[in-house]
């Protein structure tokens, strides 16, 4: 288990100090994947660097299983550092190495026999699906790639927890989908904790069990990726929140007001869904139920690790009565609906 | 007698070929020796600057400060001047101050300096996420320079060396013209002072191969440990 306690950090810049990190207070259990989201320079890169010692803590403790890594330094820490794997943003492969010794690196390290370095190494191309790219040198990869090799070769000390620094930040989607699947399924395979910083809400809800939000060095909300999602409470989490369930709201507002105009009868719902409800077939029973009319505006529907969540605009046309009765249908099943009312 | 014009170039029944040859061999191994232990002791010193930069530890400052010093002392002195003045030194250390290993400490002292600032800058040019992810991995200082710092910034190395060996060559010359043997000395000796133009030209010739030798040599290196394109 990873504990942070009162983890403050403060640079002395010459503008005067900078809290990067005040007041952290932290738990994570093994074997989960915690996501750290927040925008640049609220300090979840600092806070992710106590793990492996990169950074010290100006007061409060970080402990790991027990054992106090804010308070080791030079052979202790690297032997501790041996554990902790960690990726990158911009891969940091050493160019001068193929895709088969840049896997060995850390075991040479750590002081692994050739032989069994390699045996090891062959081992995780394998695993991040690079079997037969083993001679390559990083310049003839993809980013994904790249990646692939970075991930290899933080795994290569069999580590109890993987850092992810803003990992996927430099893919495109879909690769950053190919990296996030490898990681959920290294995760699930080797039983690692996964520490994953980043700014994109899409990998909190691919990958990540639990979130933290970060705001100027604080973490202002944390929890389960679901309850995060369903109740945002801070306008930093609605932010991300809404970033990722409706894309594109302000093109949905303006399609709103257009229909609003246009079917002066109808009557615009909001649907909101979260966790169970996503799975059942609630619209086409209450259509079942209420002979009406109805035109989906705009939705989006996404899976997260705990169950769904998204949002539907749609356009009821009818009998005033039967639109009533749709309406308490969806109460009872219990999605919000919010009526769109013209000003 | 000898002709004084442009003819006097092509008079080559004036070349003594034999010494000739002994002192191309001399340049070669003054440039040669001389290249290795500039190598060695410039990146030993590269090392030490690029280790000591920005360093919080008052002892790492001090020899920081010592180090640029004696380097950018060194660099600054011509050559010339620099062979004059450590003549004591040199007969000290080698006991004579005559013939090419005479003109070993001088040429060292001199382009050791400069390589070194080279192999700092070098070591800088590297990208620090690579450096911190061999640290997040628990390597010591040393495993990072060897299996970082060296190998990643070897093309930047070995060009390094080239430049600096080529100003080497140029420098035994210097070093030839007052007495430490080798092409220089003998385009001064029997060329300039016996009026034989001949032996100036072909002296020159052999020394603008020798660099054509070490940059061809040096590009190939590059080209071939380059993995970066």
């Amino acid at each position: 288990m990873i504990e942070f306690k009162d983890v403050t950090k403060t640079f002395n810049a010459k503008q005067g100090a900078v809290h990067a990190v005040q007041d952290v207070n932290l738990k994570i259990e093994d074997g989960h994947i915690y996501g750290i989201v927040g925008y640049s320079g609220a300090g979840k890169s600092t806070l992710v660097r106590m793990l492996n010692g990169l950074e010290t803590p100006t007061s409060g403790s970080v402990n790991i299983d027990g054992v106090e890594i804010s308070a080791l330094s030079g052979a202790p820490l690297r032997e501790q550092r041996h554990k902790i794997g960690m990726i990158f943003q911009h891969f940091n492969l050493l160019w001068s190495r193929t895709v088969l010794e840049n896997i060995m690196f850390p075991l040479e390290i750590a002081g692994q026999s050739k032989a069994d370095a390699k045996k090891k190494a062959e081992h995780l191309a394998d695993l991040v699906g690079l079997a037969g790219r083993e001679t390559a040198y990083p310049s003839e990869l993809s980013g994904g790639q790249k990646q692939r090799v970075g991930i290899a070769r933080a795994l290569a000390n069999d580590p109890q927890i993987l850092l992810s620094d803003e990992a996927t930040s430099a893919l495109d989607p879909q690769t950053t989908d190919e990296v996030l699947d490898l990681l959920l399924s290294i995760n699930e395979k080797l039983h690692l904790t996964i520490v994953l910083i980043t700014h994109e809400m899409h990998v909190i809800r691919k990958i990540a069990d639990h979130v933290a939000v970060m705001e100027a060095g604080k973490i202002v909300e944390q929890g389960p990726v679901l309850e995060v999602f369903k109740r945002p409470k801070q306008a930093v989490t609605k932010r991300f929140v809404n970033e990722e369930v409706t894309p594109s709201l302000n093109d949905t507002t303006v399609v709103v007001d257009q229909l609003l105009e246009k079917y002066p009868n109808g009557t615009i719902v909001q649907l909101t869904f979260h966790g169970d409800q996503a799975k059942l077939p609630i619209v086409s029973e209450m259509l079942k139920q209420y002979p009406l009319d109805l035109n989906i505006i705009e939705g989006g529907i996404h899976q997260t690790q705990e169950g769904a969540i998204g949002s539907l605009y749609i356009q009821l046309t009818g009998d005033q009565d039967q639109i009533s009765g749709a309406l308490g249908y969806l109460k009872k099943m219990r999605v919000e609906a919010e009526v769109l009312n013209r000003e | 007698m000898n002709d004084q014009g442009i003819g006097s170039y092509f008079q080559f029944s004036n070349v003594d070929w034999g010494n000739m040859a002994t002192s191309t061999w001399e340049t070669i191994w003054l440039t040669l020796v001389s290249m290795v232990v500039v190598a060695i002791l410039g990146i030993a010193l590269g090392l030490l600057l690029f280790e000591t930069t920005d360093s919080q530890n008052v002892l790492a400052k001090v020899l920081n400060w010592i180090v640029s010093l004696f380097v950018n002392v060194f660099r600054s002195i011509p050559f010339i001047i620099l062979i004059v003045l450590l003549l004591p030194i040199t007969k000290n250390l080698v006991g004579t101050i005559i013939g090419p290993r005479a003109a070993l400490p001088s040429l060292i002292i001199s382009a050791a300096p400069f390589y070194a600032r080279m192999v700092e800058l070098a070591f800088h040019e590297l990208d620090h996420g690579v450096i911190e992810a061999a640290e997040s991995m628990g390597a010591t200082r040393w495993q990072i320079v060897r299996k970082v710092l060296l190998p990643e910034s070897m093309p930047a190395l070995v060009s390094g060396i080239t430049v600096t060996t080529i100003s080497l060559i140029g420098y035994t010359a210097m070093a030839g013209a007052i007495g430490a043997g080798g092409l220089g000395n003998l385009a001064y000796q029997d060329g300039f002072q016996s009026n034989n133009n001949a032996v100036t030209l072909v002296a020159t010739v052999i020394i603008v191969i020798i660099v054509f030798i070490f940059q061809f040599i040096g590009d190939l290196a590059v080209r071939h440990i380059d993995k970066r394109a």
